[in-house]
């Protein structure tokens, strides 16, 4: 789960992670108000959205006056922000964060994850800050310095000491103190909060000497959810896919694609195995969608519901590998869930395991057009004909 | 010879009166595996299927002699569960629960770290030995006993490979899910040094997907040090990234873990990557010799 950069804030700031004045503002008057509570100018204007480059897509404004803050907050709020890392519709701007300006003196980068070969949290510092991680670790891998975090331990004075006095030239003692003070409050947030990530990018000294987290990113461990509640409550679902939301209330594993062929698998192993052999038959899938391993009729027609959602979509492949769930009882739940859906895309199924030859004969009988493939490789060849049977109309 | 389990193993089901426990314990015992007790904390004493339930693994482990486990236990209570099991005494720890929280595992990894235990998973079908023992949630009948080794981080994807095998007239000796977690019990390359001594396993299957950096990892290994012939399928060549494709490791994060990438490391190491799942059965056929 992702959350704002004005809730990470909010969240540095208990834990004592220094953090710029700032306000949330929702409309342009809002913005116009917070700005005479907050020093400046300059101030700076940060569009609310979970993606990241949004100051290459515009969406981080530093401003002189007051009403440029509230003319940028016109702007940006209710439009949809164009990132890197976003589609090209991009994602609407609710939010603003309004900040105050500062004189920046050096930036770095700071930022924990956990290590998954190393089987640990990790805290990463690098002194080229303001530029994005994965660049820096292509074009200058000297530059990312990473210490492991002992659980048996925690995060050790020695720790912080040996990424920050790594730094050229070595800052003030004071601002060596209150950088280390920073290091040590930060694994206590990734621990605290079942993070999987957070960063801060920049981090920065400012020309007075203090330690300030400019920026924050701070996701949680969604297996984490069921003990973090207080964070559960500041989950902003309003740039996420509808259908992607409808199948998280289901329990089913949804993400939309940009192609044509529904999917919808039992496991998600297969089911990413299944979009590649949408992909290589010549068409794109439309999504990926994993109902479980254990899929039931239930599960079946909701993943249907949602395929059907979709309304680019031109065929459904359904992927089912029976296991302890017989073939016989899901072929009845796909004939099932296919009449109550009243699907009007061709639909090729592809049964397998269990009972197969039961829950084959269950489907041609139905009197629904299904297009039965044997194997994988009969399925991929009735996707193709699919596409091309449309590019031929 | 099979590697981790055979037909002596002797396993205690954790969560046994669960809804799923239950289920799969009653497979496990229709498959032939010895289960020889459960243990849900409160219900020592009870009866379920058939076998005696403890409070407690140490129960079970000097009653019964239990040397394996397998773990039904929810989410929040699964690290302690698999603490208890290696605290125990236990020698294989399997489990199958998915959704652990990640700092829960770095304890546990830690935890398990100086004992001489495996780990398993989770979020893993189990171990098959097919014929001997299945300690897990996959079809039994889809396997049958032979001589190819398996390691998967994924469960349906795994029969549908199994399935394939078994249909192309090559059996297994011994399937292992490692399980879709960023942290998990054992790797590729624990298993992959497990079936270079088995003198019953002829050559290993490898199945790996997005996310990480494992397939690289057991890429180096086999080219260093593992002679055996092995064919290796990648899922998630189309997944996009920063998405976590269903199970929670399966995420390309900051440009790692990509498919692409993951298909380079093995073909570079000499392995052949089937270029889809359709063609896996016959790709391994001709890895092994077979056409």
């Amino acid at each position: 789960m992702k959350i704002h950069e004005y809730q990470a804030k909010e969240i540095f700031g208990k834990w004592g992670i220094p953090v710029p004045n700032g306000r949330v503002a929702t409309d342009p008057d809002e913005a116009g108000k917070v700005c005479e509570m907050i020093n400046g100018p300059p101030w700076v204007v940060k569009a609310q959205v979970h993606a990241g480059g949004r100051g290459k897509g515009g969406g981080v404004k530093v401003v002189m006056e007051k009403d440029a803050v509230v003319s940028t907050a016109k702007s940006l709020l209710g439009s949809s922000l164009v990132t890197p890392q976003t589609g090209p519709e991009g994602v609407k701007v609710n939010q603003v964060l309004i900040e105050e300006g500062v004189d920046i003196d050096r930036e770095f980068y700071l930022g924990m994850v956990v290590d998954r070969a190393a089987a640990m949290p990790a805290m990463i510092f690098s002194p080229a800050g303001g530029m994005s991680i994965e660049e820096v670790a292509a074009q200058t891998p000297e530059l990312i310095w990473t210490e492991c975090v002992d659980p048996a331990t925690g995060w050790m004075p020695y720790q912080a000491r040996n990424l920050a006095y790594r730094l050229d030239p070595l800052p003030s003692t004071e601002t060596l103190r209150e950088l280390i003070n920073v290091m040590a409050n930060l694994y206590k947030v990734f621990m605290s909060l079942d993070c999987s990530l957070v960063e801060i990018n920049p981090l920065i000294i400012t020309k007075a000497g203090k330690v300030l987290a400019l920026d924050a990113k701070l996701n949680i461990d969604d297996n984490a959810l069921f003990r973090q509640k207080e964070i559960v409550k500041l989950e902003d679902t309003s740039g996420t896919d509808p259908l992607e939301l409808t199948a998280a209330a289901y329990n089913l594993n949804y993400i939309r694609l940009d192609g044509n062929i529904g999917a919808m698998v039992n496991g998600a192993g297969l089911a990413m195995a299944t979009m590649d052999l949408i992909k290589g038959a010549g068409a794109e899938p439309a999504n990926f969608l994993d109902v479980g391993g254990g899929a039931t009729e239930e599960m079946i027609t909701k993943g249907f519901e949602i395929i059907l959602g979709d309304d680019r979509v031109r065929a459904i492949l359904v992927n089912i590998f029976g296991g302890i769930l017989r073939c016989d009882v899901l072929a009845r739940g796909v004939v099932a869930a296919a009449q109550k859906s009243r699907i009007q895309v061709p639909l090729i199924v592809r049964l397998e395991g269990t009972n197969v030859d039961e829950g084959r004969k269950i489907l041609e009988g139905s009197g629904l057009k299904f297009l039965v493939a044997k194997d994988l490789s009969e399925a991929a060849g009735l996707v193709a004909a699919q596409v091309s049977g449309e590019s031929g109309s | 010879m099979s590697i981790l389990v055979d037909d002596k193993s002797r396993v205690v089901v954790q969560g046994i009166t669960g809804r799923e426990g239950t289920f799969h314990t009653k497979q496990m015992l229709a498959y032939g595996t010895s289960v020889v007790g459960g243990v849900t904390p409160g219900k020592g004493g009870q009866v379920a299927e058939g076998v005696p339930v403890f409070h407690s693994v140490r129960d079970a482990v000097e009653r019964e002699g239990a040397d394996v486990s397998c773990i039904f236990v929810p989410p929040p209570f699964a690290a302690d569960a698999v603490m208890e099991a290696a605290a125990s005494g236990i020698k294989v720890i399997v489990c199958i629960t998915e959704g652990i929280p990640t700092l829960d595992m770095v304890k546990v990894d830690r935890f398990l770290k100086d004992r001489d235990v495996v780990l398993i998973g989770p979020n893993c079908p189990g171990i098959i030995s097919p014929g001997k023992t299945k300690v897990g949630i996959m079809p039994g009948d889809i396997h049958r006993p032979g001589r190819m080794g398996v390691i998967s981080r994924s469960g349906t994807l795994t029969y549908e490979v199994v399935g394939q095998l078994t249909g192309v007239g090559l059996g297994q000796s011994t399937c292992i899910g490692i399980g879709g977690d960023p942290i998990i019990g054992s790797s590729f390359i624990d298993h992959l040094n497990r079936f270079k001594d088995d003198p019953e396993t002829n050559g290993v299957v490898l199945i790996g997907e997005i996310g990480g950096t494992a397939e690289e990892e057991a890429a180096e290994y086999i080219k260093a040090s593992f002679s055996k012939p092995v064919t290796a399928f990648i899922a998630g060549k189309t997944a996009p990234p920063g998405k976590r494709m269903g199970h929670a490791g399966a995420i390309i994060a900051g440009g790692k873990g990509k498919a692409q990438d993951k298909i380079k490391a093995l073909k570079a190491a000499g392995i052949a990557v089937a270029p889809s799942l359709a063609e896996l059965g016959k790709t391994v056929l001709k890895v092994m010799g077979r056409i």
